[in-house]
C-alpha cells in the first residue's frame, strides 16, 4: 500500500475506528484492512482519472469474481444491490465493510436477510414465481421431451413454492423464506449461490487480514 | 453314436435322464437299432468283442422269451456264449439284463421283436455312458471328441486293441451316419433361415459404431466358419434348429451369449468352445428376434430402440402405419396403448408370429435409428457432464438410463409417455406397490440427474419433505434409480449437494434393500471419504448414514477396508463434559455422537473391534462415557459392551476406570442405557478386580434394584447377568444379600425368557456356595422351579441348572427336597445330553447328590441303565467329562452293591485306560475313583494287571496336594495286592511316600505308611529284592502314625 499517502492512511485509521464500532464480526484492524482493500481497488481506477465516489457495479463484480469465483450475472447484480444500501449505484466504505461482515461472517439470521435481498430483484419484499423462474431458468438441462422447454423449471418453481410458501399467497415473503430456511438450512441459497464457501472465505481472510488480526 | 446320443438326442430336462417321446428321438432309436443289426451281420468279428463293462438295464423280457443258446433256470437266464474267463456274455436276473457284446445285443433285440424299440430306449436311457462301457474310457473319449486325426492304436498295447480300434471306427461311422440321417430328416420340417439371422446380426453391428452414443459395444459370432447352408452352428446343434451363436456386449450389462435358432433367439449358458456341451443350454425365454431379446436384457438398449424405432407389431401393416404417424410428428399415444396388447414373446414363439423374415423387414428402419443415435451421442455426453449426478464412476443400468435420458434431446418421437410406461412395466415386474408420491419422486430424480447445484439442492429439499422413513417411498426411490443418483452427488465437490444427498440417504438407509444397493454400488467408499471433508455437518451426516448402512456384516467389513473405522474414531475427539460450550464445540459433540453411532454399528464384528482399539478409540470412548447426555451415552456404552467380548477391552474398561461411569449410569432413568451398562458389567465382571470395583463404586445395589424392572426383558437379562458374574466374588454375595438379592432372583425362576433364566440360575448357583443361602433357597421354594428347569433343552441353561442343583444338594435338607422331586433322575438323564458341558456339569452335580441323599445307593440302583451310562462316559474324549465322571464314580463306589454293578460294567479297564493322562484335575479324580473301586475284592488285582500302578506312582511327582492325597489313598488300597507292591517298589514309590508321611493330615499319613508297610511285608516275605537305600528306621522316624 505504498501508494497510499500517510494522510490517507490516517484517515483510513480514523474511519476504521468509527466503523468498527458500528459493524459486528470485525475488529478494528480487520476493518482497517478491509478499507485498505477498498481503496486499493478504487485506487487502481482512480489513478486512471476522474473523481470516484465509490465502487461501481463493474468494479464490484470484478472483485466478486476474482475473490470468490462468482460468475452468475443476475446473482452478482443482486449482491451489488444488497451491498449498496443507499441505492446510489456505488458501494461506499461503510456499505463495503457492513456488507462484508454479513458476507463473510454473518449469522444465520443476517444471511437469511442478505440472501432474500439478493433474490428480491425489485426490492418489493416478495419473491414471485417470475423472479424464481428467472433465477432457475438455466438450472436444468434442456428437456427435449417436452414441448415447452421451460416446463421442468416451472415445475421446479412450483415445487419450491409449495415447500416454502407458508402463507399460501403464491409468492414468498421474507417471513416465508426465513421460516423455510430455519427449517432446512440448505434452502438459504435456494435460488443461486450468493455467499462464498468456506474455502474462499478462508482464502480471502488470509489474504486481506493481517496475521494476528484473526479474532 | 456317441455324439448323436449325447448331443442330438432330446433328453428330458427334468434330470431323470429319460428320452423324450418325440418323433425325432423315435427315428433316432430306429437308426440305432438298424445300425446295431447291421454291425452284427456285416462285422461278425467286431461284434464279438467283449465290452469293458456290461450294458445293463431293466428289461421287459422274461426268461421264457429266451430260446436256444441260453441256459434258462426258472427266472434267470445265462447265455451259452462265454468270454475267455467263462463269464456268460448275457445274463438276465429279472428285471435287469446284462449284455457284454454286440452280437448278444443284437440277438436280444431280435428276441424282443416288437418291443425292440422300447428295449433300445431303456438301454440307452440307463446307459448314458454306453460308449465308455463298450470301449473303456479312453476310446470313448476320443470318439466323443470326434478327433478322427488321432490314431489310438499307437498307444494301445492290449491284445484286443485291433478289434477294438475297428469297432471304434465302426461306431464312429455309425455316429456320423446317424447324424446326417437326422439332419436330413430335420431339415424337412424346420425352417432354417440363416440368411435372416445373418442380416439381423449385420444390422446389430451397425449399432456398435458411433463411440459413446452406440447402443451396443460389440456383436460377434462365436465361430468364423460358415457352413455351406449358411449356418455357423456345428451340425449336431443344427439338428436342433440352431443357426449361430453370438456374443453381444451391451453398454450396461454383462456379455450376453445368444443362440439364434429357427425357433427364435435365446440366451445360452455361454459357449466357450465347441464341444463344451453345457454351454448350449437355453437359459432364458425364447424371443422372436434379437432386438426383443436385447431389449429385455439391456435397459439401455431398450430405452433407445424404443425411442428410435417404430413399435413392432405382428403385422407389417400396423407397423407402416405407426411409422407414418411418427413422421407426422403426432404423439404416439395410441401406439403406446397398443403396446399392452402386443403378444408377449413367449406367445409368438408358439408359432403365432413368423419368427424369421420379419427381422429383415425392420432392418432399414433400425439402421436409420442407429445413425440417429450416433448423432445425438456427443451432445448427450456433454450434458451428462454438466449434470452433477451423472458423474462417472457408477455404471449400472440406472446410470445408462441417465445417459439415455440426456440423449432424448433430438429424438422426434414423444418419449415421455413411453418412458413412464416402461417404468411402470418394470415396476410391475418386481411387483411393488406404488406410493402416491411415485411420480413426484420420479420427477425429482429426473431433475437431480439434470440439475445444476441450485436445482439439485431444491430437489433434495423437496425430497426431504417426503415421508422418507416409509418403506413405499424408499422402494420408489430405489426403483427409479435414485440411490445411484444420490451416491453420485456424494462424489461431487458441492458441499450443499453432499449434505442434501446424505440427509436423504441417512433416512432411506433404514431400508435393508437400500443399504444393500449402497454397498453394491460402492457407496460406502464415497461416504467414508466424506468423513475427511472439513465440514462438520457433512461428517456428522456421513457417520449417521454409515451407522444405518453398517447393519450387516459385509457392509461393516467394507467400512473397515476403506479405512472408515480410523476416520470414525477421529470424530470422537471432543470435550463432552464442558459446562459452557461454544457452538463450535457443540458441533464437535454432535459429530462425535454420530461417529459413535457408526462405530456402534461397526463394532458388531470382531475385526472392527480390533480396528477401533488400534485407532485409539478406547480412551476416546472413555472420555465420552463421562458425557451427561443420555443420547450420547447409549451408543458409547453400547459400543463398549459390544466390544467387551474382547479381553483387551475388558482390561481397558477396568484400567481406565470406566466401571465407575458404568455403575453411575446403572441408576440412569433410561432403560436402554441401564441395559447396556449392566450388559457391559456382565461381560467384564468375571474378572475379580473388576467385580471388586463394581462393589467399590456401590454398583451392586442398583443392580438389585434393576431386578424390579421385570417388564423389560432385555434389561432384566443384562442385570441378572451382571449379578451372576459379580456374585462369583463372595464379598459381593454378602453385599447382595444385604439387599435381599437372592429372594428376588428366586422369584425370577419362572415365566422368564431363556436369557434371563440362564443368568438367574447362574447367579443362584453362585449364591448357593454360601451355606446360609442354601437354606434361603429352600425356604423361598426355589428348589422346585430349579428341578423343573432340568427338563429344559437350552444347553447353557442346563449347565447352570445342574451346577446350581449340585450346589443346593450340599445341604442335606435341600437334598431331601431334591430326592422327593426325583431330581437325581433328572440330573442323571442329562448325562445323555449331546453337549459335553452339560454332561460334565450334570456329573459334578451328581457328586453332592449321591453324597448327601439319605438312601443314595437305593436311588442310584433304581435308575435303570444308569450305572452303565455313567461307566460308558469313561469313553468320552473330553477331559472335563472324564474328571467329573471319575468323581461321580468315586461317590457311587462307596456303596458296595453299586460298586459290584460298576465292576460288572468293566469300570476297571476303562479307568485303567485313562491313567496315562497328564491333566492334573483328571489325575486327581481318577486316583480317587481307582481308590474307591479297589474296595471290591478282585479289583485290586485287576487294576494291577491293567497297569495302573506305575502311572499312579508317577502322579506323586505332582505338586498338587489333593492329587497326592487321592493317589496315596489309591496306592494304599492297591498295595494290599502283593503283585502291586512289587511294581510299586520297582517304580520307586517308597521315597515319595515317606515324604508324604510328613504331612499334617493324619489320614494321609496313615495311608502312606500303610502302603509302605505293605511293601515292606512283601520284602520281608522275600518277594521283593532287598531295598537299596531305604530302611524301616527312616520310615519310622518320619511317620508319626506308625
Amino acid at each position: 500500500m505504498a501508494h497510499i499517502s500517510l494522510l490517507k492512511r490516517k484517515a483510513i485509521h480514523a474511519l476504521a475506528e468509527t466503523l468498527s464500532k458500528q459493524v459486528e464480526h470485525f475488529n478494528e484492524t480487520e476493518v482497517e484492512a478491509l478499507i485498505g482493500l477498498y481503496h486499493e481497488t478504487l485506487g487502481e481506477s482512480a489513478a486512471q482519472g476522474g473523481a470516484v465516489t465509490g465502487l461501481d457495479r463493474n468494479r464490484f463484480r470484478m472483485l466478486l469474481y476474482h475473490m470468490f469465483g462468482m460468475t452468475d450475472d443476475m446473482i452478482m447484480a443482486g449482491v451489488f444491490r444488497t451491498f449498496d444500501k443507499d441505492n446510489d449505484k456505488f458501494v461506499n466504505e461503510k456499505e463495503w465493510v457492513k456488507g462484508l461482515s454479513v458476507f463473510l461472517r454473518g449469522t444465520l439470521d443476517e444471511r437469511i436477510k442478505y440472501c432474500f435481498n439478493v433474490y428480491d430483484l425489485n426490492n418489493d419484499g416478495y419473491l414471485s414465481k417470475e423472479k424464481m423462474f428467472n433465477f432457475l431458468k438455466d438450472s436444468l438441462l434442456g428437456q427435449p421431451s417436452e414441448e415447452d422447454p421451460d416446463e421442468g423449471v416451472k415445475e421446479l418453481v412450483e415445487m419450491t413454492l409449495k415447500k416454502m410458501d407458508h402463507d399460501h399467497d403464491g409468492r414468498l415473503s421474507f417471513d416465508d423464506f426465513k421460516k423455510a430456511v430455519k427449517e432446512e438450512n440448505l434452502l438459504l441459497e435456494a435460488f443461486g449461490t450468493c455467499l462464498p464457501d468456506t474455502t474462499s472465505i478462508e482464502k480471502f481472510e488470509h489474504q486481506v487480514f493481517p496475521k494476528q488480526g484473526k479474532p | 453314436m456317441g455324439v448323436t446320443l449325447t448331443k442330438a438326442a432330446q433328453w428330458t430336462s427334468s434330470g431323470t435322464g429319460k428320452l423324450e417321446l418325440t418323433p425325432m428321438n423315435e427315428s433316432l432309436l430306429k437308426e440305432v437299432l438298424r445300425s446295431v443289426e447291421q454291425l452284427f451281420s456285416r462285422h461278425p468279428q467286431e461284434s464279438e468283442h467283449v465290452f469293458e463293462e456290461p450294458l445293463q438295464w431293466s428289461t421287459t423280457l422274461v426268461a421264457s422269451d429266451f430260446k436256444t443258446d441260453y441256459d434258462i433256470s426258472e427266472f434267470n437266464v445265462q447265455s451259452n456264449e462265454k468270454d475267455s474267463e467263462g463269464q456268460p456274455l448275457l445274463r438276465l436276473s429279472p428285471p435287469t439284463v446284462y449284455v457284454r457284446s454286440f452280437s448278444q445285443l443284437s440277438k436280444l433285440l431280435h428276441l424282443a421283436a416288437d418291443k425292440k424299440l422300447e428295449e433300445a430306449r431303456t438301454c440307452l436311457e440307463e446307459n448314458r455312458d454306453a460308449l465308455v462301457k463298450i470301449l473303456g474310457p479312453r476310446f470313448a473319449d476320443i470318439l466323443e471328441r470326434e478327433d478322427t486325426q488321432t490314431d489310438p492304436v499307437d498307444e494301445d498295447t492290449s491284445e484286443d486293441s485291433e478289434v477294438k480300434v475297428k469297432l471304434f471306427r465302426l461306431l464312429q461311422n455309425m455316429d456320423q451316419q446317424l447324424l446326417s440321417k437326422l439332419l436330413e430328416e430335420i431339415s424337412e420340417h424346420v425352417r432354417l433361415d440363416p440368411a435372416a439371422a445373418n442380416s439381423d446380426v449385420e444390422s446389430l453391428k451397425q449399432f456398435c459404431r458411433g463411440g459413446d452414443g452406440r447402443l451396443l459395444k460389440s456383436v460377434r459370432y462365436t465361430s468364423d466358419y460358415e457352413f455351406s447352408n449358411g449356418c455357423r452352428a456345428p451340425p449336431w446343434r443344427q439338428v436342433h434348429g440352431e443357426i449361430c451363436y453370438l456374443i453381444t456386449e451391451p453398454c450396461d450389462t454383462e456379455d450376453l451369449h445368444i443362440t439364434c435358432s429357427t425357433g427364435g433367439v435365446y440366451l445360452n449358458a455361454g459357449i466357450k468352445q465347441e464341444g463344451a456341451e453345457s454351454g448350449y443350454e437355453r437359459t432364458s425365454d425364447t424371443y422372436t428376434d434379437l432386438p426383443t431379446l436385447l431389449k429385455s436384457r439391456s435397459p439401455y438398449f431398450a430405452e433407445h430402440i424404443n425411442k428410435q424405432m417404430p413399435k413392432k407389431d405382428s403385422t407389417s401393416k400396423t407397423q407402416s402405419k405407426s411409422v407414418q404417424m411418427e413422421d407426422q410428428g403426432q404423439p404416439q399415444r395410441s401406439q403406446a396403448g397398443k403396446k399392452k396388447y402386443e403378444p408377449s414373446p413367449r406367445w409368438s414363439n408358439q408359432g403365432l408370429v413368423p419368427p424369421c423374415g420379419k427381422v429383415e423387414e425392420n432392418n432399414p428402419g433400425r439402421e436409420k435409428s442407429g445413425k440417429k443415435k450416433q448423432a445425438t451421442g456427443a451432445k448427450g455426453k456433454l450434458k451428462a457432464e454438466f449434470s452433477l449426478s451423472s458423474l462417472p464412476g457408477r455404471m449400472t443400468p440406472q446410470k445408462s438410463k441417465t445417459l439415455a435420458g440426456a440423449m432424448e434431446l433430438s429424438s422426434d418421437s414423444s418419449t415421455e409417455d413411453e418412458d413412464e410406461e416402461e417404468l411402470s412395466e418394470r415396476r410391475l415386474q418386481i411387483q411393488i406397490e406404488q406410493s402416491p408420491d411415485y411420480w413426484l419422486i420420479y420427477k425429482l430424480v429426473k431433475f437431480l440427474k439434470r440439475g445444476d447445484q441450485t436445482a439439485t439442492v431444491l430437489c433434495l429439499c423437496a425430497m426431504l419433505d417426503l415421508n422418507l422413513m416409509q418403506e413405499g417411498c424408499q422402494l420408489d426411490i430405489w426403483d427409479i434409480g435414485g440411490v445411484e443418483v444420490l451416491l453420485n452427488l456424494l462424489d461431487s465437490d458441492e458441499v450443499k449437494c453432499q449434505i442434501g444427498s446424505l440427509k436423504v440417504l441417512r433416512k432411506i438407509s433404514h431400508s435393508m434393500l437400500i443399504c444393500q444397493t449402497i454397498l453394491d454400488m460402492d457407496g460406502l467408499q464415497s461416504i467414508v471419504k466424506i468423513l475427511d471433508r472439513p465440514y462438520k455437518d457433512l461428517k456428522a451426516l456421513a457417520a449417521e448414514t454409515i451407522a444405518n448402512v453398517a447393519r450387516f456384516r459385509k457392509a461393516r467389513t467394507t467400512v473397515r477396508r476403506c479405512g472408515g473405522i480410523e476416520k470414525l474414531v477421529k470424530l470422537l475427539d471432543c470435550l463432552p463434559t464442558l459446562a459452557n460450550m461454544s457452538p463450535n464445540q457443540e458441533k464437535d459433540v454432535e459429530v462425535a455422537h454420530c461417529g459413535v453411532l457408526a462405530l456402534w454399528s461397526c463394532s458388531k464384528c470382531n475385526r472392527n473391534k480390533e480396528a477401533i482399539r488400534v485407532a485409539g478409540g478406547i480412551p476416546l470412548l472413555g472420555r465420552l462415557l463421562r458425557s451427561p447426555d443420555v443420547n450420547m451415552l447409549i451408543p458409547v456404552v453400547g459400543t463398549l459392551q459390544e466390544c467387551a467380548s474382547e479381553e483387551c477391552y475388558r482390561i481397558a474398561i477396568k484400567n481406565e476406570d470406566m466401571i465407575k461411569d458404568l455403575v453411575q449410569n446403572l441408576s440412569s432413568d433410561n432403560n436402554e442405557l441401564q441395559m447396556h451398562c449392566a450388559s457391559a458389567i456382565f461381560k467384564c465382571a468375571e474378572d475379580k478386580e473388576t467385580s471388586d470395583l463394581v462393589r467399590k463404586y456401590n454398583g451392586l445395589e442398583p443392580l438389585v434394584l434393576l431386578l424390579g424392572k421385570a417388564e423389560d426383558k432385555k434389561l432384566l437379562a443384562a442385570a441378572t447377568g451382571a449379578i451372576w458374574k459379580c456374585s462369583i466374588c463372595m464379598k459381593n454375595v454378602a453385599k447382595f444379600q444385604e439387599h435381599k438379592a437372592l429372594e428376588s432372583l428366586i422369584s425370577l425362576l419362572t415365566d422368564q425368557p431363556i436369557d434371563v433364566l440362564i443368568n438367574v440360575v447362574g447367579a443362584i448357583g453362585e449364591f448357593a456356595k454360601v451355606a446360609a443361602n442354601r437354606g434361603i433357597i429352600r425356604k423361598c421354594k426355589g428348589i422346585n422351579p430349579l428341578i423343573n428347569l432340568l427338563t429344559e433343552t437350552n444347553q447353557a441353561l442346563l449347565v447352570n441348572v445342574t451346577k446350581t442343583v449340585g450346589a443346593c444338594a450340599i445341604d442335606r435338607d435341600n437334598m431331601a427336597v431334591i430326592s422327593q422331586l426325583d431330581g437325581v433322575r433328572f440330573v442323571w438323564s442329562l448325562l445323555k445330553n449331546s453337549s459335553t458341558e452339560v454332561q460334565s456339569s450334570a456329573a459334578w452335580a451328581l457328586c453332592p447328590c449321591i453324597e448327601n441323599a439319605k438312601d443314595a445307593g437305593e436311588i442310584v440302583r433304581s435308575l435303570v441303565g444308569g450305572l452303565e451310562l455313567i461307566v460308558n462316559l469313561l469313553k468320552s474324549t473330553n477331559i472335563e467329562v472324564l474328571a467329573s465322571i471319575c468323581a461321580a464314580i468315586s461317590k457311587i463306589a462307596k456303596n458296595k452293591e453299586n460298586l459290584a454293578v460298576l465292576t460288572d460294567h468293566e469300570v476297571v479297564p476303562l479307568l485303567a485306560k485313562l491313567t496315562n493322562t497328564t491333566d492334573e484335575r483328571l489325575c486327581l479324580h481318577l486316583a480317587e475313583a481307582i481308590g474307591h473301586c479297589c474296595m471290591w475284592e478282585g479289583n485290586k488285582a485287576s487294576f494291577g494287571e491293567a497297569g495302573v500302578v506305575a502311572p499312579l506312582v508317577d502322579y506323586l511327582k505332582s505338586n498338587n496336594s489333593a492329587v497326592h492325597y487321592h493317589t496315596t489313598m489309591a496306592l494304599y488300597q492297591l498295595s494290599k495286592d502283593p503283585n502291586n507292591c512289587i511294581t510299586m517298589n520297582e517304580k520307586g514309590v517308597v521315597k515319595p511316600l515317606i515324604l508324604i508321611m510328613g504331612s499334617d493330615d493324619e489320614k494321609l499319613q496313615e495311608a502312606a505308611a500303610g502302603c509302605v508297610r505293605n511293601i515292606r511285608l512283601q520284602a520281608l516275605a522275600g518277594k521283593i529284592p532287598p531295598p537299596k537305600k531305604i530302611s524301616i528306621g527312616t520310615a519310622k522316624r518320619c511317620g508319626k502314625g506308625l
